[in-house]
């Protein structure tokens, strides 16, 4: 455990700066482990079971780990109004996986998050951080071939 | 004839997911001795990727929808005819342009580029007046939160100032969590520093020695430029306020993805690194905040308002919108509009000036409009002549919130939208007050049972106390207006409800459980793109006849089908097997 979270005194040692340390953690590793829990119980002095609250209460935070391409679909207002169920349902569709799982290889991960800010050009996602707009049947697949290309 | 100064390229997230990232390439490769910006956001993301000529004679010219190859680019460094964008004048003549003034326009992060126009003078003018003046004149100008609420944003600085302690706590609300609205993060994008100048204000005001500002993760750009805004700020010595002993502590924490955590009390636990609850009020925060300390939160969107509010003076202020709401608004529009996007206008223009002059969209095509997102409330098409301000749009039963503005087009169903908002609350509900955890779950759970055709009449009379209930027993903000979405649109279309409840009838063809998927033989070609695509195997090859027992209503073979033969019907029109062999 020792060298594998070492980096946590970058997000400070004050119970304030717990979910800085979980945030820290999941953009090193992608997701909170146990590990990665218990770690950052002994490094911030809080118990487990509070570490788990935090880490439940909040969206953002993966327990298991996600695919190499994250993908994040919109079902905010704009999104929603826009079909962003139809998307969905075509990406779990194409990738054989639903909300919050990732493919067999590794490779892809969804989960739905509430409006990327991009409403303008709804329905979106984001695969890594970057936002696809305008998503149709044909787009989306497009897009997902590009990904599974350049591997 | 005039020549090119500067090529700046719009950047923010809008554009980005436009294409300006190739553009911005294209320009670079193509551009040679003529300097090329990345800017921010103008508000007419309908238009991305956007892309502004800066001429040597002061004037600019606008192409539009650009397209990221070098030819594209040489046409526009030629000051092609063109793809040029002119802003409607009509538009010109409702907006409002105060806050906005710079968005789009420089540089985010340059700080030289930000005072040039005008930057920092608001402070300037601030610092020289007393704290207790600056407070006056945010009072005079009747300045209200633009972060839902409405609260006098002078009247809460004065409770804030009025502690006589040596550390105080502002809080920039940047969670934007109205899934729909995206102002804040095109003025975060755009001006940085013009929100951190408005913070800075604030601080000399009040006193407050501490500054945080909260941001919603998804926004990764608007974090980046807030970021090195603080950077430059503190290289040119601008984070010190004459008289403190030291520079003010700025800093920026990323939330995690909890939509309560914009109201304030769950905030101020967030920001402790806990879990972010709301707590009951009093304590106000300005008594009790962040840490015990006294705290004040304003939005995003206030702190943008307050540098030109100085510059300008508050009387200016004042002189614009209507008598209980002073300024401008930044509404956010979407959904079923020909022009989504960012608009300034003066508190007083209708809801109708705004979805259809400014958003362009077509007068009978609309049914609604959804405004201050999961907690506001859909206002019907013939309610459009309202003035828009925040009792105006109370007493319709909507809020103005945040200035979410999600137009809602002829076809789609308000009792699925109603649904929508309620399994929004419903998971965001953070479980502290029954209230709020179970009351939205069985007005959830009610509205699901509607749409799949399983409601009954007394449905809606039960959505309607149980939603009276939960507003007025909630502990915060959230289970408050968390029956907005359902009260209203029961409140406007009780005649969808019905018809989904009694003749189990989904006009709009949006509830899955309710439409048919059927293939109109006589445009049908028999390409069978259809057949292939169905993830089901519902379409039979030979016949090309949907079986909707098998189909899952996931459109699928709508979009694919080349002679658009294939569309959703009423249930009961469409071929079911099971039906067939009886
Ligand atoms: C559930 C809930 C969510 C909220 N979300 C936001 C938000 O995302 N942004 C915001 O500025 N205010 C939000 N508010 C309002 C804040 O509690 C607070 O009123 C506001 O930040 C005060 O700033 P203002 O006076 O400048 O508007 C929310 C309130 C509630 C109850
Ligand atoms: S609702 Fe999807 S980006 Fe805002």
């Amino acid at each position: 455990m020792s060298g594998a979270f070492s980096y946590l005194p970058e997000a400070g040692s004050d119970k304030g700066s717990l979910i800085k340390g979980l945030q820290l953690v999941q953009s090193r590793e992608g997701y909170v482990s146990d590990d990665a829990v218990r770690a950052v119980s002994a490094h911030f002095g809080v118990p487990e079971a509070e570490v788990e609250g935090v880490l439940t209460f909040y969206a953002q935070f993966k327990r298991t780990k996600p695919g190499k391409y994250q993908i994040s679909i919109c079902d905010g207002t704009a999104c929603h109004i826009k079909g962003s169920t139809q998307i969905a349902a075509w990406l779990a569709a194409e990738l054989g996986i639903g909300n919050g799982q990732t493919t067999e290889d590794g490779l892809f991960s969804i989960e739905t998050v509430a409006c990327l800010g991009c409403c303008s050009l709804a329905p979106c996602m984001a695969v890594n951080g970057k936002v696809h707009a305008k998503l149709d049947r044909k787009s989306l697949t497009r897009i997902l071939n590009e990904y599974k290309k350049m591997n | 004839m005039a020549s090119i100064k500067r090529i700046k390229v719009g950047t923010a997230s809008c554009g980005l997911a436009a294409g300006a990232g190739a553009v911005l390439e294209a320009f670079r490769r193509c551009a040679g001795s003529v300097p090329v910006a990345e800017v921010g956001c103008i508000g007419h993301c309908y238009a991305e990727p956007i892309v502004e000529a800066e001429l040597d004679n002061g004037e600019s010219v606008f192409y539009c929808r650009v397209k990221g190859t070098d030819e594209a680019a040489k046409a526009i460094l030629s000051l092609t005819d063109e793809g040029r964008f002119i802003i409607p004048e009509r538009r010109r003549e409702l907006e409002h342009i105060f806050v906005t003034r710079l968005a789009g326009r420089i540089n985010p992060v340059d700080l030289a580029e930000y005072k040039a126009n005008g930057g920092f003078k608001g402070l300037e003018r601030a610092i020289s007046m007393t704290p207790a003046q600056v407070v006056d004149e945010v009072k005079a100008s009747g300045l209200r939160g633009r972060g839902g609420a409405g609260f006098p944003t002078g009247m809460k600085w004065s409770f804030l100032a009025a502690k006589q302690v040596p550390d105080k706590v502002m809080i920039c609300n940047a969670d934007e969590g109205d899934p729909g609205a995206f102002m804040d993060r095109s003025m975060m994008e755009s001006v940085p520093f013009q929100v951190l100048e408005g913070m800075m204000i604030g601080a000399w005001a009040t006193g407050a020695t501490r500054l945080f500002i909260y941001c919603r993760a998804e926004y990764p750009l608007a974090i980046k430029h807030l970021k090195i805004a603080i950077a430059e700020m503190k290289k040119a010595g601008l984070d010190k306020l004459p008289g403190r002993p030291a520079p003010l502590e700025i800093v920026i924490k990323e939330g995690a993805g909890a939509f309560v955590c914009g109201e304030e009390t769950a905030m101020i636990h967030s920001l402790e690194g806990g879990r972010g609850t709301p707590r009951f009020r009093p304590p106000f925060p300005t008594d009790s905040g962040w840490n015990g300390l006294p705290t004040s939160i304003n939005n995003v969107e206030t702190f943008a308002n307050i540098p030109p509010l100085m510059v300008e003076g508050g009387e200016h202020f004042a002189s614009i919108g209507t008598e209980k709401g002073k300024g401008t608004k930044i509404f956010a529009l979407a959904g079923d509009v020909e022009n989504p996007g960012l608009t300034e206008v003066p508190l007083g223009v209708t809801l109708a000036e705004v979805v259809y002059e400014i958003g362009g969209a077509k007068p009978g095509t609309v049914k609604a409009v959804q405004t201050g997102g999961p907690s506001g409330g859909c206002i019907p098409a013939d309610k459009f002549d309202t003035k828009i301000d925040y009792d105006s749009l109370k007493a319709l039963g909507a809020i103005m919130g945040s200035g979410g503005l999600i137009v809602i087009g002829n076809h789609r169903c308000m009792v699925e939208t109603a649904r929508y908002f309620l399994s929004f609350t419903q998971r965001e509900s953070c479980g502290k007050c029954t209230f709020c955890r179970v009351g939205t779950t069985r007005m959830h759970e009610t509205l699901e049972r509607i749409v799949a055709g399983k409601g009954v009449e007394s449905d809606i009379d039960f959505l309607e106390q149980l939603g009276d209930k939960v507003r007025k027993g909630a502990l915060c903000g959230l289970g408050q207006t968390a029956p907005n979405p359902a009260l209203s649109t029961i409140r406007y279309f009780r005649n969808e409800y019905l018809a989904h409840v009694r003749d189990h009838v989904c006009e709009a063809k949006q509830c899955a459980a309710l439409v048919d998927v059927k293939v109109d033989p006589s445009k049908c070609i028999k390409c069978r793109l259809c057949v292939r695509t169905c993830p089901v195997g519902a379409i039979d090859p030979e016949t090309i006849v949907v079986d909707n027992d098998k189909c899952s209503k996931c459109n699928s073979c709508i979009e694919v089908c080349p002679k658009k033969t294939i569309s959703r019907v009423l249930r009961g029109e469409g071929y079911h097997s099971s039906n067939a062999q009886k």
